[in-house]
């Protein structure tokens, strides 16, 4: 008998990923077709992001994905110039909060935004976008919308 | 209904790097807390052990602990929730004595934290976030309180000079703590200078808005009413105990300018003790970052939502002022050994409500109140004590 592979395919997400083995490994897959995906319960029609793949008040598992589009607001946000281990070599980089109204998304702001702290304003347009990481890794970041 | 006292605090010297181990360091907050409390050993019926792992490799660190402190058979209990463990250790030995099936329960806290380095130990505290959603974007402890001191300037006003005064406040008092890792005065220039306290961390917070990690343990003896009375000349009341937990993602929360956890565990342990915020005459809030001392203050309600800023503007918050906090120089000055911290702002209260707390002695507190936070606000305990 074959033996059955494990599924690591969250393994490719971020600078560093901490785990790999997940309900919601085909977010990877969503990410590198360019698409940032959460899930909804198809019973009580509940959203979530980060993904789940469980629904605490629906006892369920039937999730269905749906894509994160559109602008969100922006919450908050910091630009660290001090990285713990793995992430030194991402340094300066932007962590920020982006509201979409039924859900809130973490995530990196674009590098492509040169100077994050003047540039950025709590409660301006963003959006996210799918990309790749310094070192080849999938992720999503923010753009201006 | 039979109260519940504290009949013996104790705490070792907060220090940068502790020469022993981990059983070692728990020997000093336990020989000073028998020696406050003036008891042997076979009086206590169990302890409480608590710590934030992976700072050191002994796994299930109760057992060796109790075993150095000569405190077998008793049964031990390892309890972990990050910076706050050991308010909510004492939260269980609250509830075994309450309950009757313990007398007498001693709530020991320890880390050792300098075996690591910073970015390693950033590194570690930064998986006790959501590691699968978060920790993979280059999270750590100062940029997730930075997140909220962004919000918090944005919705308020406030300015990194507001921090500044927090941090200031904390140097007032921690060079009097003579258990203090940082005993040096903090002033205004000092956060001018570029390569130090001025050197940003993560915009908006600086290296003096962060406090130091250090290697410390603290120790708690709680007993039942009957037993405090009998053993304990001055035994400090627990008047209210609540606690909290809130989402571990970001995204999950529906506010950064304050922590939902300090203001529902406010609100219970408000609530148990039948006070208000201004009953309070002294108070130990969680102030691992300038900013998250600036949110506990109105999270608990001694200023408005947004009032925090006045607050330490006008020195309301020093020794002299209207709601003195942490005037033993707080995490920022004392020094920060997670599993140890919690104990320690209870220790600071018990010795101020006894009227035993020397150079930083508040004038005549009746009430006093100890906030302590694990992880971003992922857990709250907060603890109202009393002399009556």
């Amino acid at each position: 008998m074959a033996k059955q592979e494990i599924d690591r395919r969250f393994n490719k997400f971020g600078t560093v990923s901490f785990m790999g083995v997940s309900k919601t490994n085909d977010f990877i897959d969503y990410l590198e077709q360019g698409k940032v995906m959460g899930t909804r319960c198809k019973t009580c029609g509940k959203t979530f992001f980060p993904p789940r793949a469980d629904c605490f008040h629906s006892l369920t598992s039937g999730m269905e994905w749906f894509e994160v589009s559109g602008a969100g607001t922006l919450q908050t946000f910091s630009t660290l110039r001090y990285a713990p281990v793995g992430f030194e070599g991402d340094l300066p980089y932007t962590i920020a909060v982006v509201d979409y109204g039924d859900y809130k998304v973490f995530g990196r702001i674009d590098k492509a935004i040169a100077s994050p702290d003047d540039e950025l304003k709590v409660g301006m347009k963003m959006k996210a976008m799918a990309g790749k990481t310094a070192n080849g890794q999938s992720t999503y970041f923010f753009q201006k919308a | 209904m039979s109260k519940v006292g504290i009949i013996g605090v104790g705490q070792s010297s907060f220090v940068r790097s502790y020469p022993g181990s981990i059983r070692e360091l728990a020997f000093e907050a336990y020989s000073d807390a028998m020696r406050d409390a003036q008891i042997t050993n076979d009086l206590i019926d169990a302890t409480v052990i608590c710590s934030s792992p992976e700072y050191d490799k002994q796994r299930s660190p109760a057992g060796v602990v109790a075993e150095y402190l000569g405190l077998n058979p008793q049964p031990t209990f390892y309890v972990e929730t990050l910076c706050s463990s050991s308010s909510t250790g004492l939260k269980l030995a609250y509830s075994l004595v309450k309950s009757g099936l313990h007398s007498c329960v001693m709530v020991l806290g320890f880390q050792i934290m300098s075996q690591l380095t910073s970015a390693e130990s950033q590194e570690r505290m930064g998986r006790g976030a959501d590691i699968q959603w978060e920790s993979p974007f280059g999270t750590m402890m100062p940029a997730y309180y930075a997140l909220h001191a962004q919000a918090h300037f944005a919705k308020y006003g406030t300015t990194p000079d507001d921090l500044a005064l927090i941090r200031i406040k904390s140097g007032t008092y921690g060079q009097l703590n003579e258990r203090a890792v940082f005993r040096k005065e903090v002033t205004p220039d000092m956060f001018a200078d570029k390569d130090g306290f001025g050197s940003p961390v993560s915009s908006p917070l600086r290296v003096g808005d962060c406090c130091a990690n250090a290697d410390g343990s603290s120790c708690i003896i709680v007993a039942s009413e009957e037993k405090a009375k009998a053993l304990c000349k001055k035994p400090v009341w627990i008047l209210g105990i609540g606690s909290a937990s809130a989402p571990v993602n970001m995204a999950g929360r529906d506010q950064y300018s304050g922590l939902l956890v300090g203001i529902e565990s406010g609100k219970q342990a408000y609530k148990m003790a039948g006070i208000t915020p201004k009953h309070v005459d002294v108070a130990e809030v969680h102030d691992c970052f300038t900013i998250a001392e600036m949110m506990a203050t109105e999270n608990l309600g001694f200023a408005e939502p947004g009032g925090g800023a006045e607050l330490i503007r006008a020195k309301e918050t020093y020794k002299e002022g209207s709601i003195p906090v942490n005037v033993d120089g707080g995490l920022l000055s004392k020094g920060h050994p997670i599993g140890a911290t919690g104990g320690s702002q209870v220790r600071t209260i018990v010795l101020q409500l006894r009227g035993e707390a020397g150079a930083i002695q508040v004038k005549d507190p009746t009430i006093g109140l100890v906030h302590n936070i694990g992880g971003v606000g992922l857990y709250g305990n907060v603890t109202i004590l009393g002399r009556e």
